[in-house]
């Protein structure tokens, strides 16, 4: 047992105890981070902000929302928004932190491909990245549920609906996943817990895992240089800061980080206070009610390109029913993203810009994602069909195409 | 050491295999647990009277959470020997209304006889089944019993089984 002595004071105390200087140090005034890098490697700290506001907010609702047909709809719509104090806040600070988390997720996974920081010892943060983005957009899918509008209930039916394309125990999964034949009380009840307790917990474990897994092969940087992280770290420290290629994580970078994250949040408080209507779709402010379905269903922004990929193939191939086909191409679309450290078989990691074809390739998939999310909202109407169609076939083309274009890279060497 | 060392696997494998049977116990308690209500189960008898129905108009019920069509067909729509219940003299459409894409309700447009269902421009004929779009199958058609002028859904009838081992 270590030996106590009459700590000089609380932290001293409590450094005797729980090794809070040596902690301090690995977790941040020892942890080095390149300095060439720019704005767009402070959205790990943005979302964990947004993570937190969700967090916060989410404890308010949660003192108020009866998860029950008959009473979810009332205990949001009039309960929260009209009765209690400021539950408009809590509300709304929900639905835009919700709808913003997709878009710096967005932005941090295109960060991580255009810079190539999912290869070569980075393969973990991928991964557990995009396990991230799968349990979030579970997280968001249950929670738009709780509202029990019209919105809610049919993305409801028609998202459990996919399960039904699984062969052959596709139908009874469904029934199994409602608890119900069709969406109903029970489905209310079940997915309530998966938002508010083990996505969740899940969400915060994987987490920590991310963070954890950038630990050993350390922060990429914007020329994806392999630095000698001791070396430079060592010359920080001796005070040649000017010099060294690092600086420590607090209180330099976070430093930095803040500007970023106060900069995002003027933009979000004034989307939350003038514009949150935007994550409030008018349709779910009518009761849910399963004899009628909306004219038109469609999903959150950040679902619609992979619903568009879904609904894009609208034809039948020979045996294969149009269905089967979209919901096909729809898986595809959601693991695609998952295995992409093992699509690119150039080693070397380089930013897109000297990486003459994958560049063209990362801009052509940026394009074609906002193509299908424009269309995605869209009617599947006439000529709409058809560039829906045409975006939805191009992305799968692409993913089949990035093996051979980042092979031809490498064999044709970077600039 | 070799006996003892074979008595430490042996208790190894034993608490191994229990936990084991106990955790695939649990999984099967779990996934019951998410399992339909008996009373959700059971609640699925409804029974119609057929005779109010008049010629080309569409009446909705719901049974089971979901919403049955009921059409009385006219002379022009045309006769489907594989999915009609004929009670009296008259065919009638029996559908579960839900689009067969991905379960939207698609609603009656009389004037063209059809269903057409909003979500992804499904199209389905007078006796349900899908015409265009991306609907894989035609409509189903809903467990049933004739009881004269009545029908008992959720009950498989004679009826009821001659159509499926038609289709
Ligand atoms: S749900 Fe009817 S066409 Fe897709």
């Amino acid at each position: 047992m270590a030996h106590i002595r009459k700590a000089e004071g609380v932290i001293d105390w409590l450094d005797q105890r729980l090794a809070v200087k040596k902690l301090a140090k690995v977790m941040m005034t020892e942890y080095w981070i390149p300095k060439d890098i720019n704005f767009l490697w402070a959205m790990g700290v943005v979302l964990v902000v947004l993570l937190k506001i969700l967090i916060i907010s989410g404890i308010f609702l949660l003192m108020y929302y009866k998860p029950d047909v008959n009473l979810a709809f009332d205990s949001v719509n009039y309960t929260i928004m009209q009765e209690v104090e400021y539950g408009w806040l809590w509300r709304h600070l929900h639905g835009v932190a919700a709808s913003c988390i997709f878009l710096i997720i967005y932005i941090h996974m295109f960060t991580g491909i255009y810079y190539g920081s999912y290869k070569q010892g980075r393969e973990m943060i991928w991964l557990t990245g995009m396990a991230l983005f799968g349990i979030f957009s579970a997280e968001a899918f249950s929670g738009y549920m709780l509202p029990w509008g019209q919105m809610s209930y049919w993305a409801a039916q028609v998202i459990t609906n996919l399960f039904g394309g699984i062969p052959f125990i596709g139908s009874d999964l469904v029934v199994w996943i409602r608890g119900d034949f069709a969406v109903a009380d029970a489905t209310l009840t079940r997915f309530f817990m998966l938002h508010v307790l083990l996505l969740p917990l899940a969400i915060i474990t994987l987490v920590a895992v991310h963070f954890y897994a950038l630990r050993i092969p350390h922060v990429n940087n914007q020329e994806a240089e392999e630095l000698d992280f001791e070396a430079e770290a060592k010359k920080f420290q001796e005070g040649k800061k000017r010099e060294s290629k690092v600086v420590p994580f607090w209180p330099v970078f976070l430093s930095k980080d803040f500007f970023v994250v106060g900069v995002f949040m003027v933009l979000f408080f004034y989307l939350v206070f003038y514009h949150y209507d935007f994550a409030m779709d008018p349709i779910n402010f009518e009761p849910a009610n399963s004899m009628k379905t909306p004219a038109h269903i469609y999903p959150e922004w950040y679902f619609l390109w992979s619903y568009e990929v879904l609904r894009g193939f609208f034809f039948p191939v020979g045996p294969i029913a149009a269905m089967d086909i979209g919901l096909a191409a729809f898986g595809f679309a959601n693991v695609i993203f998952m295995i992409f450290p093992f699509l690119d078989r150039d080693p070397k990691v380089a930013p897109a810009h000297r990486r003459p074809r994958f560049k063209i390739w990362f801009w052509l998939l940026l394009i074609d994602m906002i193509i299908l999310t424009i269309f995605g909202k869209l009617p599947p109407l006439g000529i709409n069909t058809y560039i829906g169609f045409v975006a939805a076939i191009s992305f799968i083309l692409l993913f089949v195409a990035l093996p051979f274009i980042t092979k031809k890279d490498a064999l044709g060497g970077t600039k | 050491m070799a006996v003892k060392k074979s008595r430490r696997d042996f208790l190894g494998m034993a608490f191994g295999g229990f936990a084991a049977v106990g955790g695939v116990l649990t999984l099967g308690a779990m996934k019951q647990t998410w399992d339909p209500l008996p009373s959700v189960q059971a609640a699925g008898f409804v029974t119609v009277d057929l005779s109010p129905l008049q010629e080309g108009e569409l009446r909705t019920i719901t049974w089971r959470g979901k919403p049955i069509f009921l059409l009385k067909k006219t002379a022009e729509m045309k006769k489907n020997e594989n999915r009609d219940v004929v009670v009296g003299n008259a065919d009638y459409s029996v559908i579960i209304g839900l689009c067969t894409h991905l379960g939207c309700i698609p609603s009656w447009i009389p004037s063209t006889m059809q269903f057409k269902c909003a979500c992804h421009g499904g199209e389905f004929d007078a006796s349900g089944i899908n015409t265009f779009g991306p609907p894989p199958r035609p409509m189903d058609i809903p467990p049933f019993k004739i009881d004269g002028m009545t029908l008992v859904l959720g009950e498989e009838g004679s009826e009821y089984k001659k159509l499926v081992a038609k289709a």
